[in-house]
């Protein structure tokens, strides 16, 4: 009897809500992002495709708001809250993810997955 | 058994053979011909008559004619049926080249430009001197005004002359089949203006016997400078004109594909070909009959093949039927001949590469033996005497130990044609005479020159036909092809027109040049 090993490779889209934390005079979020359509792409470590100029997320603080609600590192942020992200510059992004007036980001990203499926073989193969 | 007998009635075989006899018997009438007619000179280039098209039509009706006489004969030779030794070409060569008359049209046109230019120059002093001799009592006296005309008419003669002699009193280094358009107009135009001078001062001056010395004297003036613009027109038509480059030639020797490209600007058809032969004999490297044919390994593996048998009774139209089985059955059977090929050239390789080898190694040893001997050097002492040797005795001492390398190698390359044993005891005087190194030495036999360092000098010339679809006088445009025919390759020449340039400007700043780097930052949110 073979075990066949299979690795699937797929891109799976979640939708995150991150509630700001106060800290002090700031509302933070935990995490920080990287790219815009003003920086260059080729410098992206979680991109696949290396002309990607959309924002990816670089770094989480570990037991802050973003890592508790499920953000990870490597996520695409394509929506903040309803406002697109794969075409903006970095500093837009920024603003749109620090708006004071707002307690709640919703964000939708996108997370590249790595899923181990075990199968077995059909078992009536012929072996010599 | 029949099925054991060689292929023998391949019909292109057959046809190829019998058209390649053609060839050379076609070879030989031409040859016979140039032999006989007058036609020696420096490259003189002799031309069939325009519209007889380059393919003979003979050589392609073989194919329709009787296939079946190849049937009779079982066996096919590996040879071609022209192929002659190495001694047999550099004879006929030889033949060629010295037995042809050197032939005096070539001396007749600057013959006549000479005296042309002669009987100019001397014009304006008969003018000047025929008054002072036939009626010099009747002669109204001239003062400065004619001393000055006198010193400028000197000068400008003096510059005439000199000019003259610079540009158009060269030896004519070919013959051209047509007349040289542009020279001819100018030695018409030459004789017209000198004919008409004369003219007038025949019936307004010798006839009343003109008294006014000075307007004689500006006459002959006034002929001086017409000449002088006449000069400078012969320079822009003859010199300058096509000095600009405005064509691409294209030059393809017919048997081994070597090819250059050429700038020339207008110019006619012969005086072209003449341009491009200047160039061919020293950048074409020599042309080498040995070494054209593909080994007979590889070729005579396609001769084996099918042979066909009618088995119904009428065999009068199998011809065409047969050769068209026998075609698709050659192309359907596996042709290996290209593997073959291949390690025939590989071993090819590596043999010139060993003999390369020896050659060096020999060469280099041989010229340890010999040092030059300085004026200073002590005369050597009794008891080990020293011979002395000019560079023939130095160059004959040393030629022993490397003769075998050297032969062998040139046989390998098939070079041994152009180097005879004199030749190369010649050129290793010559190197020892001028301190040259081995590798110096070597640089003549490892790699085929241009034809020029294989010419002896002799005073006759060399043969070519140009052959041409156009009048060899018109001038060159796009798509016009000529070739230049010797006994047993051609020169193919394809003109184009140089591209008309558009050339823009486009103007930077030098301050404008910075540079920033590339952004990558990272936000914390």
């Amino acid at each position: 009897m073979d075990l066949i090993y299979l690795f699937i490779f797929y891109i799976k889209k979640q939708r995150i809500e991150i509630k700001k934390l106060r800290q002090g005079d700031n509302l933070i979020l935990g995490f920080s992002i990287g790219g815009g359509i003003d920086q260059d792409p080729g410098q992206n470590p979680f991109s696949e495709d290396k002309t990607d100029k959309g924002i990816y997320v670089t770094r989480i603080t570990p037991g802050g708001p973003a890592h508790d609600a499920g953000l990870r590192m490597g996520d695409k942020i394509m929506q903040v809250n309803g406002w697109d992200m794969t075409m903006v510059t970095h500093d837009q992004a920024r603003k749109r993810l620090t708006k004071k007036k707002e307690d709640v980001v919703r964000l939708l990203v996108t997370r590249k997955s790595l899923e181990n499926a075990v199968k077995q073989s059909m078992g009536s193969s012929p072996r010599p | 058994m029949d099925n054991e007998s060689q292929y023998s009635g391949y019909s292109y075989k057959s046809s190829h053979s019998r058209s390649s006899r053609k060839h050379r018997d076609r070879r030989d009438r031409h040859r016979s011909k140039s032999r006989d007619s007058s036609s020696r000179g420096d490259k003189s280039v002799t031309i069939q008559t325009p519209g007889e098209p380059l393919l003979d039509a003979e050589s392609t009706r073989g194919d329709e004619r009787d296939d079946n006489w190849g049937e009779t004969t079982t066996v096919v030779t590996g040879t071609s049926e022209h192929s002659i030794s190495n001694e047999d070409l550099t004879r006929l060569t030889k033949d060629l080249e010295e037995s042809t008359p050197l032939e005096c049209k070539r001396f007749v046109g600057p013959a006549l430009g000479g005296c042309l230019s002669f009987f100019a120059l001397v014009t304006p002093l008969a003018f000047l001197i025929l008054p002072q001799v036939l009626w010099r009592d009747a002669l109204e006296p001239c003062g400065t005004p004619c001393e000055g005309l006198y010193v400028s008419l000197a000068f400008k003669l003096l510059v005439l002359l000199i000019s003259s002699w610079a540009l158009f009193l060269r030896p004519p280094r070919a013959t051209l089949p047509r007349f040289f358009v542009f020279r001819c107009l100018l030695m018409v135009l030459v004789f017209l203006f000198v004919a008409s001078y004369w003219l007038f001062y025949g019936v307004r001056v010798l006839e009343p016997r003109e008294r006014d010395y000075r307007g004689i004297v500006e006459y002959a003036a006034s002929l001086v400078d017409a000449l002088l613009f006449i000069q400078y027109l012969a320079l822009v038509l003859l010199e300058v004109r096509h000095l600009q480059p405005a064509f691409c030639l294209k030059v393809v020797r017919s048997t081994d594909g070597a090819s250059k490209f050429y700038n020339v600007g207008h110019l006619s058809i012969q005086r072209a070909a003449v341009w491009v032969l200047d160039r061919y004999y020293s950048d074409f490297s020599v042309f080498n009959p040995a070494l054209l044919n593909l080994p007979k390994s590889i070729l005579s593996k396609k001769m084996t093949g099918f042979k066909v048998y009618s088995l119904d009774e009428n065999t009068t139209n199998n011809s065409t039927g047969q050769s068209r089985a026998m075609i698709a059955a050659a192309a359907r059977r596996r042709d290996n001949s290209h593997n073959e090929f291949y390690y025939e050239e590989a071993e090819m390789d590596r043999r010139i590469r060993k003999r390369k080898a020896r050659l060096v190694v020999a060469v280099e040893e041989a010229f340890t033996h010999i040092k030059r001997l300085h004026e200073d050097e002590v005369a050597s002492s009794p008891k080990h005497p020293r011979e002395v040797m000019d560079p023939r005795e130095a160059a004959q001492a040393i030629f022993a130990p490397m003769a075998r390398a050297m032969q062998k190698y040139l046989r390998t390359t098939r070079q041994q044609a152009f180097h005879s044993m004199e030749s190369i005891l010649t050129h290793l005087q010559f190197c020892i005479t001028h301190n040259m190194t081995p590798k110096a030495f070597l640089e003549r036999y490892l790699t085929p020159g241009p034809t020029m360092q294989y010419q002896q000098q002799n005073g006759r010339g060399r043969q070519w036909t140009l052959v041409s679809e156009e009048p060899v006088t018109t001038a060159l445009r796009q798509g016009l092809v000529f070739s230049l025919r010797r006994l047993d390759f051609s020169l193919v020449v394809t003109v184009t027109p140089l591209p008309f340039l558009r050339l823009g400007e486009e103007f930077i700043d030098p301050k404008s040049h910075k540079f920033v780097m590339r952004l990558q930052s990272e936000t914390s949110v």
